[in-house]
């Protein structure tokens, strides 16, 4: 079957795809784009590591055909990243070793993203529920909760320190 | 790091944290190569049979298609991944000969241009498969008639020249004639999954100077350079090995099961071959922890001392034994659990069946084990009439006890570390066990014997 071109706007730029149809946005981010921060842990939509917001809204990258972000707004793990220094996000994982071997450690902060922007004073119980579709198989969940609540006091604080 | 490496009693950051959390850390799979291939395995969909055929005709004409690999192209293809500490015999094949021991069993390699038309290209291969009789149980594998599943004619592992491990201290029978109690226990427990977040794979390079690059998420890089130099019959001069990167492993990245075909295959082709799992293949065809069958039979005393043990324990190994053979000697090391019994006997078997092989995982043949010897333990204690902390303590073993396996206990915590777990957990000890020690009975301390 003939290839068709998709754009979309990738980390504040136009990105264009030439895809097969059914190709996935995980398979373009990573194959084409080489943006490989979004990972490949089950290609089923298990597991959550290929998390990705599309428009703001934590997608499963390996179950979405590229097709359908044609002109929506994608962010990947390497657009949260600042210029210089960390996220906050970012940074509370570090601080927290919210990871041991890292390969959830993407997914886990794009959801966490989206968890934010949603709610930014989640308690526990919403950090939870938020996660229950991001796997860690080294049994980290303890940090990653723990990284996302230090995460969302530094931004708070960090907006209300902030002129608006 | 810290420069002047003034790091003791010191926090120090990991040095792949920063890559973590930005996703910069590269994995394998995160790697990609100018002409890179990708391989995909045929795999057995019967659980024991021989193999009369395999036809590649319609696989070759698939667009993309570029070769096929099969057990004629593996220059050394039965091996056996312990064969570099002296383990024998060799007896796993790369890519299957004439027999397929278990559902998954890799038997023919497809190399193609892309994922897509390997895939496709493995769906097109026709195999004429002749089924026979499969055995999924240790002891039914070991009673008379069982199908054969090893290539020397019986169904356990041998250690030098026994069907089983065996470990004797005293003699059990005429302790369990004194014992005023006799407890007794079957213990089994289930295959486990590693299921690590990333899939086992590996990336093979050919180099302008002859070598070969493999960058892969193995947990043991040497031993699969190593074996991966006898499969292919190579020197290791001429193979590179990258690793250190690993989303995940638990012990079941142990195994030296891609990079060797990779290899073979980059060398076939002079190009870069990608052999990456599909979680169905890692949760489907990568090694599990072993399911165990575990029987305890012990003679106590009417005070509760264990005077004697019998564990016959049963690991499934699966098809192949990959590292079970070494888990079974460190089972049959601390099958008594870390308690001073006068008298043991442990007869302790690596049984092959048609089930997929078995490997390391976190601690493999003494943490189960130690789950039956616990539960065992607790069975004691009720039959006794005693607390399940007293069971433990007056059983503890000492620095200086001998071990069944002629090994004299050195630098034993259990005591403490019971101590420090009442206190955890606000259980109030006897003075008798608060004050206990594990320090040698001979230094004053009878550990509560007396």
């Amino acid at each position: 079957m003939a290839s068709t071109i998709v754009a979309f706007e990738l980390g504040g730029r136009e990105v264009e795809v030439m895809v097969k149809p059914m190709t996935t946005l995980q398979s373009a981010l990573r194959d084409q784009l080489g943006f490989t921060a979004t990972k490949e842990g089950c290609r089923q939509g298990g597991c959550g590591s290929c998390t990705v917001l599309v428009n703001d809204e934590p997608m499963l990258s390996c179950l979405l055909p590229v097709e359908d972000v044609a002109g929506q707004r994608v962010t990947t793990l390497e657009s949260l990243t600042p210029t210089q220094g960390l996220h906050p996000l970012q940074q509370a994982f570090l601080d927290a070793n919210a990871f041991q071997c890292g390969y959830c450690t993407p997914g886990m902060t794009m959801l966490a993203q989206a968890l934010l922007d949603h709610n930014p004073a989640p308690d526990r119980g919403d950090i939870t529920q938020a996660l229950t579709g991001n796997i860690c198989r080294c049994t980290g969940y303890g940090p990653i909760v723990r990284a996302i609540e230090v995460a969302a006091q530094a931004m708070h604080a960090g907006e209300e320190g902030q002129p608006r | 790091m810290s420069p002047d490496l003034n790091v003791v009693g010191n926090s120090v950051g990991r040095s792949d944290g920063i890559g973590h959390v930005t996703g910069r850390t590269r994995y394998t799979a995160d790697r990609s190569f100018p002409g890179m291939l990708h391989l995909k395995m045929v795999r057995s969909p019967l659980h024991h049979a021989r193999i009369r055929g395999i036809d590649l005709s319609a696989a070759e004409r698939v667009p993309g298609f570029v070769r096929a690999l099969t057990a004629r192209d593996v220059p050394h293809n039965c091996y056996t991944i312990l064969g570099l500490i002296g383990v024998e015999p060799e007896e796993e094949f790369v890519l299957a000969e004439d027999r397929v021991r278990f559902k998954g069993e890799a038997i023919v390699a497809i190399v193609a241009e892309t994922e897509a038309a390997a895939l496709e290209a493995v769906s097109k291969v026709q195999l004429d498969l002749e089924e026979l009789p499969a055995v999924f149980d240790v002891e039914e594998a070991l009673e008379p008639g069982a199908p054969i599943v090893t290539h020397w004619g019986n169904n356990t592992f041998m250690f030098e020249g026994h069907p089983c491990r065996r470990v004797r201290l005293g003699d059990v029978e005429q302790a369990f004639q004194q014992a005023d109690y006799i407890v007794e226990g079957v213990y089994n427990t289930s295959p486990i999954e590693h299921a690590p977040l990333e899939t086992t794979g590996c990336i093979a390079v050919p180099e302008a100077n002859g070598r070969y690059t493999v960058y892969t998420n193995t947990q043991a890089l040497y031993f699969s350079l190593d074996n991966t130099a006898i499969i292919l019959q190579v020197p290791g001069s001429q193979l590179h090995f990258v690793g250190g990167t690993v989303g995940g492993g638990f012990g079941g990245k142990v195994d030296v099961i891609v990079e060797p075909i990779a290899t073979l295959a980059a060398m076939k082709t002079n190009r870069p071959v990608r052999y990456t799992y599909s979680r169905a293949e890692e949760m489907q065809v990568s090694s599990t922890r072993s399911a165990w069958r575990i029987y305890v039979k012990d003679g106590v005393t009417r005070d509760g001392h264990i005077i004697a043990r019998k564990v016959t324990s049963y690991a499934d190994s699966g098809a192949y034994s990959r590292q079970t053979p070494y888990a079974l000697t460190k089972h049959a090391a601390n099958a008594a659990g870390p308690y001073a019994i006068p008298n043991v006997a442990i007869d302790a078997y690596c049984v092959y069946t048609n089930r997929q092989p078995t490997s390391a995982m976190r601690g493999f043949g003494v943490t189960m084990a130690s789950f039956a010897l616990e539960v065992q333990m607790d069975k004691i204690a009720e039959k006794v009439g005693a607390d399940p902390w007293t069971i433990r303590f007056i059983n503890a073993y000492h620095d200086g006890d001998m071990k069944p396996h002629r090994k004299l206990v050195e630098d034993a915590t259990l005591i403490e570390t019971m101590q420090a777990a009442a206190t955890r957990v606000g259980h109030e000890l006897p003075d008798v066990f608060r004050s206990m020690t594990s320090a040698p009975r001979d230094a004053g301390h009878d550990g509560g014997r007396s």
